[in-house]
């Protein structure tokens, strides 16, 4: 994550994170992977796939992939709400790709300073997914490891 | 035969594999033991050979074959990948570059015989492999057919150049025929050239030289040329001068006769050969652009008194020196793409608007109308786009005539290929990329399907084999039959072979069917030949061919009896983008289904459905028909009551039937193809999506992997 951003007066590296929640929690997403955000709307189901699969849209006549990161983290079912949102990545190796998200909550710009690493921990399976928790004045955020996010499970 | 007219797709094609071996040699040097990059290299060198050798260019092809045999020990893991091969491999490719370039200007592959590398490549093989009998002897052996001598001899003479050199010799002079070769250090080999010219021409008249003059002087030439005289002066004389001259290395030169200069192959050409000193190993300095030549003319045609030699056509650059391309606009295909997708937008934009007026329901006659005729141009455009795409196939097969010609040479099998449907159209970018694959085929029915003549005559056949490759058109697809009347495919043979490599395990060819075991030649690494030719036999071929054709979207089916002969079909859908589907129902979900792989619509009562070893099916006009609920299959619960009736739409794979049974039928539809892309490819009966009128997205099904 120490990708080289645009310098600060000071000098400081920072990173810009979407923040998102799902549940009660805060994640955040490297505001570079993202392509646009999208109101919730009708998914086509795909059969077949794995279950974190939850089908494609159409997004300005182009078909795109839907998951859901609850499901690929092991949460509770994506409940719809007015607030939920489809967030339209876009990833070197995967391509374009939505996941679903409770609520987008603001923009943080983030010094790299105040990101911490997280120790890898097998038995917490949520952390598998996290690259980082970025300290912010709104609270904690765990930021997201998009790519193993969005990695097929085997 | 004429193969002028595909030498733009030889070089285009020749352009991109030399392209994907320079970018997986790279890869391979980072990764030495990645078996996926070898298979590739391995794949584009077979390829690259088998196209050389169609186009008859024999050097190209000895070393694309020697390339060959060192992956082919890569791939075997007898030879490790070493930083001092990536290095041959990389000098190999520029040779190839040099080759092709050649060939874009001349039509002619060029002298070069790169004898130093073939020989490093059987160097890196250790000798180990017998598999390829000194390939340098058999490049020096096509040497003379090749029409690129190099030898004074080989100069063709106009009928001017003929009649001052008979109007010389009447006069009492002699003609002398000289070939010159510059040292290789010789750093301005045009100014040493210029300075044996103008030594000769003290003594002598030089009628006509080879190369050209104008391109000795642009230094096109590598360290020979040669040059027919006439002069009154002896001929060591005449050779003592030039070889005065610094960094010229020899000069040879003997007396000819009228006759000699005017035939193309004399005697004394292959004479003339073994004299002159081995064409050098180092690569030929790279040709310039043919464009800036006409600059520096003047200074030499002054000098000569003889008339105008300067456009004296050389012998090797005479024919084809443009590649005869058709009369047409070409078009970048990208730009057809474009086009194609616009249609593609348009076709959604008519079908919302259709929709969104059927929705508002009091939509006046004025606007229906002015929809259908919209409806009507965006049909006809989408066609009109899509026959501009569409080129016949004759382009890709009328090379195969000559190849197995030459098959027939090198098996020692006397066959005949027959070609029917040479007009059949397809896309563009099928066409191109159908020729491979094809190939392929043609040379596996030449190697392994036709027996030897001797054995044919045993079994009561005629003694030519007969190899046929039919195309046509059937509804959306167009189908390609190789069919030969040879051996046929020994089943028992490939179990045995399967079972040997560990394909699989002789408990499962038990079991196996007939059609399962013939299957297996489409297995990678899988080969029946007993002997690895150059033809075929490195079991590349077959799985090339499989996933050649199903990236086209196409199928290939093998049918085969032993003694009779086989048949390949293969079977491309005529256009990739935008088809006619027909839309169902399945519970709350809209699906659809390619028109072009639907039989029929059925109504069928429930008591209809019988029961045969524990799955449905239905009998329709004398017919079995298996039954498939694609609610079942889909996972969806069904709207319908099962005391209704059903409605079935029957698909055709090949000539196996199924019935699907849909909930409900909701019309035919003109719907573009979209891919659902890699993350979803797990699903193999979605064989796509579409966008529907109301901005939905529908998938399509693929009734070939249902059935």
């Amino acid at each position: 994550m120490n990708e080289v951003e645009e310098l600060r007066p000071v000098g400081q590296q920072t990173t810009q994170f979407i923040v998102i929640k799902l549940g009660e929690e805060q994640y955040g997403i490297d505001i570079k992977y993202i392509d646009n955000i999208v109101r919730m709307q009708h998914i086509t189901r795909v059969p077949k796939v794995d279950d974190y699969l939850k089908g494609v849209i159409n997004l300005r006549g182009e078909v795109i992939p839907v998951m859901s990161i609850r499901i690929k983290m092991g949460l509770e079912k994506d409940v719809e709400t007015k607030s939920s949102r489809i967030i339209i990545l876009k990833l070197e190796q995967q391509g374009t790709i939505g996941v679903i998200v409770d609520e987008v909550r603001e923009v943080v710009t983030l010094e790299n300073e105040r990101i911490e690493k997280v120790a890898y921990d097998s038995k917490d399976e949520k952390a598998n997914f996290l690259c980082g928790v970025g300290k912010s004045d709104g609270g904690l955020i765990s930021l997201l490891d998009l790519n193993s996010v969005v990695l097929e499970s085997v | 035969m004429d193969v002028s007219q595909y030498l733009e797709i030889f070089l285009d094609e020749t352009n991109e594999h030399l392209q994907n071996l320079n970018t997986q040699i790279l890869s391979l040097e980072q990764d030495p033991e990645n078996m996926d990059t070898i298979n590739e290299i391995f794949r584009a060198a077979h390829s690259l050979k088998g196209m050389a050798g169609t186009m008859g260019y024999k050097r190209m092809q000895t070393l694309t074959h020697d390339m060959e045999n060192v992956f082919s020990e890569v791939r075997n893991g007898n030879v490790k990948v070493k930083a001092d091969m990536i290095d041959v491999l990389f000098q190999c490719l520029d040779a190839l570059e040099e080759y092709n370039t050649n060939i874009r200007e001349s039509s002619d592959e060029g002298t070069n015989d790169n004898g130093a590398l073939i020989k490093r490549l059987n160097d890196i093989m250790g000798g180990g492999s017998g598999d390829s009998p000194a390939p340098a002897q058999q490049a020096k052996a096509a040497e003379p057919a090749a029409a690129a001598g190099g030898g004074f001899v080989g100069i063709k003479l106009n009928e001017n150049q003929q009649s001052v050199l008979s109007e010389a010799l009447k006069q009492g002079k002699r003609v002398y025929g000289l070939t010159v070769k510059v040292q290789e250090s010789c750093i301005l080999k045009a100014a040493r050239a210029f300075l044996v010219f103008k030594a000769i021409e003290e003594t002598s008249e030089i009628i006509v030289s080879d190369p050209s003059s104008q391109d000795i002087e642009d230094e096109k030439f590598d360290l020979h040329f040669s040059l027919i005289i006439v002069s009154e002066a002896e001929l060591n004389e005449v050779v003592t001068a030039a070889r005065a001259v610094s960094e010229i290395e020899d000069v040879s030169g003997s007396v000819l006769n009228l006759d000699d200069v005017g035939a193309e192959t004399t005697e004394e050409s292959h004479a003339a050969e073994s004299e002159e000193p081995a064409p050098a190993p180092a690569p030929a300095e790279t040709a310039q652009p043919p464009a800036e030549t006409q600059t520096a003319a003047p200074a030499e045609a002054a000098q000569t008194s003889a008339p105008a030699p300067a456009p004296a056509p050389a012998a090797k650059k005479t024919p084809a020196n443009k590649p005869v391309v058709n009369r047409t606009v070409r078009v970048d295909i990208e730009k057809l793409d474009t086009l194609m997708n616009l249609v593609s937008e348009l076709i959604i934009a008519k079908n919302s608007l259709v929709s969104a007026s059927a929705m508002s329901g009091n939509s006046s006659q004025a606007v229906n109308e002015q929809i259908e005729y919209l409806e009507s141009v965006t049909t006809s455009l989408h066609e009109s786009v899509m026959k501009v795409r569409m080129v016949p196939i004759e382009s890709t097969v009328n090379k195969f005539p000559r190849m197995v010609r030459d098959l027939q040479k090198k098996l020692g099998k006397k066959m005949e290929l027959y070609m029917s449907g040479e007009e059949t159209e397809l896309d563009r970018t099928v066409v191109d990329q159908i020729g491979d694959p094809l190939m392929h085929l043609l040379r596996n029915s030449a190697d392994h399907g036709l027996e030897s003549a001797a054995v044919r005559k045993e079994r009561g056949k005629p003694e030519v084999g007969s190899i046929f490759l039919d195309a046509y058109q059937d509804g959306n697809n167009v189908v390609i039959e190789v069919r030969d009347d040879g051996n046929g495919i020994d089943t028992k043979a490939v179990k045995n072979k399967a079972i040997e490599r560990g394909v699989i395990t002789p408990e499962q060819g038990e079991a196996m069917s007939e059609k399962e075991i013939i299957d297996l030649l489409f297995n990678a690494g899988f080969s029946t030949a007993k002997v690895v030719s150059d033809v075929s036999g490195r079991g590349v071929g077959l799985d090339v061919v499989k996933s050649m054709i199903e990236s086209l979207s196409g199928e290939v089916e093998v049918k085969s009896k032993l003694g009779e002969g086989s048949t390949w079909t293969i079977r491309l859908p005529l256009t990739l983008a935008i088809i006619q589907a027909l839309m169902v129902e399945i519970g709350d979900e809209k699906y659809a289904i390619a028109l072009g792989s639907i039989q029929t619509i059925e109504d069928i009562l429930p008591s209809d459905v019988k029961l045969v070893q524990a799955k449905e099916v239905i009998q329709l006009r004398d017919l079995v028909i298996p039954l498939i609920r694609l609610n079942e299959i889909l996972d969806i619960p069904s709207k319908k009551d099962p005391e209704e009736n059903l409605v079935v739409v029957v698909v055709k794979k090949g000539d196996k039937l199924a019935g699907l049974v849909v909930d409900e039928l909701i019309g035919q539809q003109e719907i573009v193809i979209k891919s659902l892309g890699k993350y979803i490819s797990k699903c193999k009966i979605i064989s796509g999506a579409t966008v529907l009128g109301d901005g939905e997205v529908a998938l399509i099904l693929d009734a070939n992997s249902l059935i």
